[in-house]
């Protein structure tokens, strides 16, 4: 399978007068990530995973190493749109990133930005708010509506550029529940069903265990890197970082303490507790 | 209590008004305010009346709308008025009273001056209340296309006006947001002189500004994010086109115009 996003030694330091003293983020951090795959980066505050995430659409640029999105160098600078409307991108606070005062006025604001004719504008604009299930509200002002429902608009307004990646940088942090999951469900639908590669990070151990392969980040190193049980049943690892498993997994790691002898790999209830239920039956 | 401010309102609809061009309705404002000032009688005084009791009529804003938005400005009136009956000399003198005489001439001139300003905001109201602050921008920028020539940041500035319209509530939200707060930790707003009061502020404005610059340094970033490279190359994907109700409109503002020049010749 083709690769969507390969970091190479990337190292990189905050802008400083003094070049020696500048604070570095990462020194050789190496990473692919493959098309269509749907990655969790985790880590905690200060860990470098929103720094490492600017890096795939060339927001900031590496001080070492380099940084390939779909085999164009970030560092060049021709390739910069290519590269920007290939990788979209999604923060944390989704009214910072809506611009204009009309629903679909703002899912229109990128494609209008590539200079795309206004019929196959609309298209696109229709067919993103669709996809997010919010086409009932083009007409909406952003402001009026609910955190989920703005966030789902913020994600509308990458797709409409039609990349083929999305990065999306804590997209739930600033949700109630009901908010998460509406954001979770878009998100997995478009991994699964347009083939979008997704980059989640995250600070939810359940919305990581919904990924195919689970990245932690550490003071700028990788810490472990594989599929949600080969990561998560490493719970002394993510409790020195300062991370928790899932807590279907605490309560394994937990009760194992307490003597018992469970599988740390049960990401999701269901089996939790047929496994609990099995183990207090013999 | 910062909610109520109705800057900029407006109200959806798909009446005739709505449905104009913004820069048809942008062009009539114009139009209307020259024709007001121009009109030196009652005649043509009466016409510019009636073309805005059209407007408002055809734009289906219900009046009590159209008097919320004259509330703002009725100390200006009524200051106006004021001034104008006491100081405007005259001869038919109706009384007089401890020196002050008012006469058939300032009552006329106080009438005028009053109905006058409230024709003129009553009239741009009716444009913020018909079309939405996006079309509105949209068309400034088509209309201020030309001056591009003469390398103006036309596209830059409609861009910051559709930010600014955009952030508004975001920021009276937050600004509600941080009154509470400093409350809640005993800041007295409503109380004390008003020099203590405009004290009373600055720990408001202090987190607003900075949070306000947290916003905008990451709106850039996500501006930047989706290709925005400045008005270069950029496509709109609601294009503006002047149809049929358009070119009436402009037929009727030119009659307007036309009428009330003529009767202003003939020094009517």
């Amino acid at each position: 399978m083709s690769q969507a996003i390969v970091v190479e030694d990337l190292a990189y330091h905050y802008p400083a007068l003094d070049a020696d003293s500048a604070p570095s983020v990462f020194e050789d951090l190496n990473l692919q990530v493959e098309q269509g795959s749907f990655v969790a980066l985790l880590g905690s505050n200060g860990s470098g995973k929103s720094t490492l995430a600017k890096h795939f659409n060339a927001i900031l640029l590496p001080s070492g190493g380099k940084a390939y999105v779909y085999g164009m160098d970030t560092l060049n600078e021709d390739d910069l749109i290519a590269i920007r409307r290939n990788v979209g991108m999604v923060f944390q606070n989704p009214d910072n990133q809506i611009v204009a005062n009309v629903v679909d006025e703002d899912v229109a604001f990128a494609p209008e930005n590539l200079g795309i004719s206004s019929a196959e504008i609309r298209r696109r604009v229709d067919h993103a708010l669709q996809q997010v299930d919010m086409y009932e509200y083009r007409e909406h002002a952003p402001h009026l509506l609910s955190g989920g429902q703005k966030q789902r608009i913020a994600i509308a307004g990458v797709i409409a550029m039609e990349p083929q990646c999305i990065v999306l940088d804590e997209p739930t942090a600033m949700l109630d529940p009901k908010g998460r999951r509406e954001v979770m469900e878009t998100i997995r639908r478009l991994n699964a069903e347009k083939g979008i590669t997704v980059i989640l990070i995250t600070h939810h151990m359940d919305e990581a265990a919904q990924a195919g392969r689970v990245v932690v980040l550490h003071k700028g190193v990788i810490r472990a890197d594989g599929t949600p049980k080969e990561v998560f049943s490493q719970v002394d690892m993510l409790h020195e970082l300062g991370l928790a498993a899932p807590e279907t997994v605490e309560l394994c790691y937990e009760l194992n303490r307490e003597g018992m002898e469970l599988p740390l790999d049960l990401l999701d209830t269901e089996s939790c507790a047929q496994t609990l239920y099995e183990c207090f039956k013999a | 209590m910062l909610k109520d401010i109705t800057l900029g309102q407006y109200f959806p609809g798909t009446s005739l008004v709505h449905r104009m061009d913004p820069r048809t309705k942008l062009l009539m404002v114009v139009v209307y305010i020259v024709a007001l000032f121009s009109a030196g009688n009652w005649i043509s005084y009466g016409l510019v009346f009636l073309f805005l009791a059209f407007s408002i009529k055809i734009s289906k804003i219900s009046l009590k709308a159209i008097t919320r938005g004259l509330k703002p400005v009725l100390f200006i009136v009524i200051f106006t008025g004021v001034l104008n009956l006491f100081f405007t000399e005259g001869t038919h003198v109706i009384f007089s009273v401890f020196g002050i005489t008012i006469t058939w001439e300032a009552l006329e001139r106080a009438f005028f001056m009053i109905s006058r300003i409230m024709m003129l905001i009553t009239g741009t109201f009716l444009l913020t209340y018909t079309t939405s602050p996006i079309a509105l921008t949209d068309g400034l920028e088509s209309l201020l296309n030309p001056l591009k020539k003469l390398h103006l940041p036309v596209h830059e500035l409609s861009m910051m006006m559709c930010i600014a319209l955009r952030f508004i509530p975001t920021l009276i939200e937050e600004t509600d947001k941080i009154i509470s707060a400093q409350k809640a930790r005993g800041a007295d707003f409503e109380t004390g002189s008003l020099m203590q009061r405009a004290k009373a502020l600055v720990p408001i404005l202090g987190p607003l500004f900075i949070s306000a610059f947290r916003r905008a340094d990451e709106l850039a970033i996500a501006m930047e994010c989706r290709c925005y490279q400045g008005g270069e190359g950029r496509t709109k994907m609601k294009l503006l086109r002047y149809h049929r109700l358009d070119l009436i409109t402009f037929g009727v503002g030119a009659a307007l115009l036309a009428v009330v020049f003529t009767l202003r010749a003939f020094g009517m």
